[in-house]
């Protein structure tokens, strides 16, 4: 999916492009730190950009651009937990312990 | 030095003599025996919250709850009737006993909506009421009265949108059980918060284990300080936790607790992304705009305290209620399946967002609580590992943790009321049998 014109320069981090949860945790936990730097060097400054840009349209009716920015800064949300505060991909401390998503809310 | 006032008595502990302030022994968490009574005492008699009535939106709708704490294989129909009324049944076929409403995999739970429940095996058919409505080739049967076999039925009722089922049918009304601390926060406007994000666990504690770390927040400092700058987390330490005030209605309890974050008071506190989307651990900062917020109910911060964040329920035996400040609610449940493992389950409810903005800040405060959840779980796995080894017998509990305290007394009140009672039993029955065998021999 091609991103708005403004937004190329996040063509490069399209397999964040994620509609869930699970898909994306998993990603997290499959990339390296400095895959997870990159992509969060690249758009975290875009944030307030990218949600000014999908406030346009209804959450609920989205034009497929906006959507993959949506997954885009939903991916993002799950990766600041690893570059902001752990500085590793798995959250600290979690030794074996798993907690599964089950329901969410899917854009 | 207390930051905020405690009881006449000195401390909330001694405001509840009955709790005492001697070091607690956690045998209840270890011993299986134990659980097996709990099952019987708590889970068969008291009422279970198995979810919210958004997940029934029409006549027909149904969902299905696995409740092994309440004994092996127990499961439950829960249906919204044609009368808008919900109903709960034992999942069970009254013709040879297949579970009736289950998917690929009979033991996992399934939700959907239909006319009628018909059975995979031989599809008799029940009414959502619960009757028996179709026998397959009846006339190969002899004379079967229909009126009599239908659903086994459980105990349903609803309290604020809430369904619980109770497996005794001598059991009080829910709204009297649930008591004044529920009756203090009916009007909140739980069912405009419709927007859910769910969570499920399995963890290698005892079910009151996991329930002993959400009950305190004396552990959150120390626990979940890496979030923090080292700087930010020796302050967080050194002021420790406090609540604003405890309110313990047996066998329910409450804590109200200070704000912390939402919004912080130093936005050098939290993370980069907690200051854009602003929103976080305590979910997003703004409140939403809906009506109900403004004037809250008597039992929401009920010290009517400006610096108020959190209220925090424990509804006997396993239902917690976190009511936030800026306008929205979570759930915890803990399902016991082992003397040392239970099911974790969490849901949040939001208002439903109204653009991009709102839906990640909703997102953040989501993935924020997994990360949090994931460092209590695997905790609590160790707190059990070394509990079992029964080195220490004897813990320690301070005031900011009289709900633990409360807990286990509670539990083990219930516990010992049904084994005194089971003696009663088991002696009224020796002596009937006594009786008898007297009677046999003088015959």
């Amino acid at each position: 999916m091609a991103l708005p014109a403004e937004f190329a320069d996040l063509e490069p981090y399209l397999e964040w492009d994620l509609a869930t949860e699970p898909e994306r945790y998993a990603k997290r936990l499959s990339s390296t730190m400095a895959e997870m730097q990159a992509f969060y060097d690249a758009a975290f400054p875009r944030m307030e950009e990218v949600i000014a840009y999908c406030d346009k349209f209804s959450l609920d009716d989205l034009p497929e651009d906006a959507r993959t920015l949506m997954h885009i800064m939903q991916s993002l949300v799950m990766v600041s937990f690893p570059i902001e505060a752990w500085k590793q991909a798995r959250v600290p401390d979690s030794g074996a312990a798993w907690v599964e998503l089950i329901k969410e809310p899917v854009i | 030095m207390a930051h905020f006032t405690k009881p006449a008595e000195g401390s909330w502990t001694q405001h509840y003599p009955e709790l005492g302030t001697a070091p607690v022994d956690y045998s209840d968490s270890i011993d299986p025996a134990f659980l097996d009574v709990e099952r019987e005492a708590i889970f068969k008699k008291t009422w279970l919250n198995i979810g919210r009535v958004e997940r029934l939106p029409k006549t027909g709708s149904y969902f299905t709850k696995e409740l092994p704490s309440a004994g092996l294989g127990m499961s439950v129909i829960i249906v919204k009737t044609k009368d808008g009324s919900v109903k709960a049944f034992h999942n069970i076929c009254r013709h040879r006993g297949n579970k009736l409403v289950w998917n690929d995999f009979p033991h996992e739970e399934t939700s959907g909506t239909c006319r009628q429940f018909t059975c995979k095996y031989h599809a008799w058919r029940y009414s959502l009421d619960g009757e028996l409505s179709f026998i397959q080739q009846e006339d190969e049967f002899f004379d079967v009265d229909k009126s009599q076999f239908g659903l086994k039925p459980v105990r349903c009722e609803v309290w604020e949108g809430f369904i619980f089922i109770n497996f005794d049918d001598d059991a009080q009304p829910l709204a009297e059980y649930l008591g004044p601390l529920a009756k203090g926060i009916e009007g909140y406007p739980f069912g405009e918060m419709t927007e859910v994000y769910s969570y499920k666990a399995e963890v290698g504690s005892n079910w009151k284990l996991f329930i002993d770390a959400f009950v305190e927040f004396y552990h959150a400092p120390v626990l979940h300080q890496k979030q923090y700058t080292a700087e930010e987390a020796a302050k967080i330490v050194q002021y420790g936790f406090e609540a604003l005030h405890y309110d313990l209605q047996s066998p329910h309890g409450m804590q109200s607790v200070w704000g912390g974050q939402s919004p912080p008071a130093d936005l050098n506190m939290v993370k980069p992304m907690d200051r854009v989307l602003r929103s976080g651990l305590f979910g997003p900062w703004e409140r939403p705009d809906i009506e109900g917020l403004e004037h809250l109910p008597p039992g929401v911060n009920p010290t009517r305290a400006p610096q108020w964040g959190i209220d925090s329920f424990l509804f006997f035996p396993n239902f917690m209620l976190l009511i936030w400040a800026p306008g929205w609610y979570l759930t915890y449940h803990y399902w016991p399946t082992g003397v040392d493992r239970h099911i974790f389950e969490c849901s949040m409810y939001f208002v439903p967002p109204r653009n991009a903005r709102e839906r990640l800040a909703q997102e953040l405060a989501a993935v924020t609580f997994k990360e949090y959840a994931l460092q209590d779980g695997n905790t609590l796995e160790a707190t059990q590992t070394m509990i079992g080894t029964r080195v220490v017998r004897d813990f320690l509990l301070c005031d900011q943790e009289i709900l633990i305290r409360h807990l286990h007394k509670v539990t083990g009140d219930y516990v010992n009321k049904y084994r005194a009672n089971g003696d009663e039993r088991l002696r009224d029955e020796r002596a009937s049998a006594a009786k008898e065998a007297h009677n046999g021999s003088t015959r």
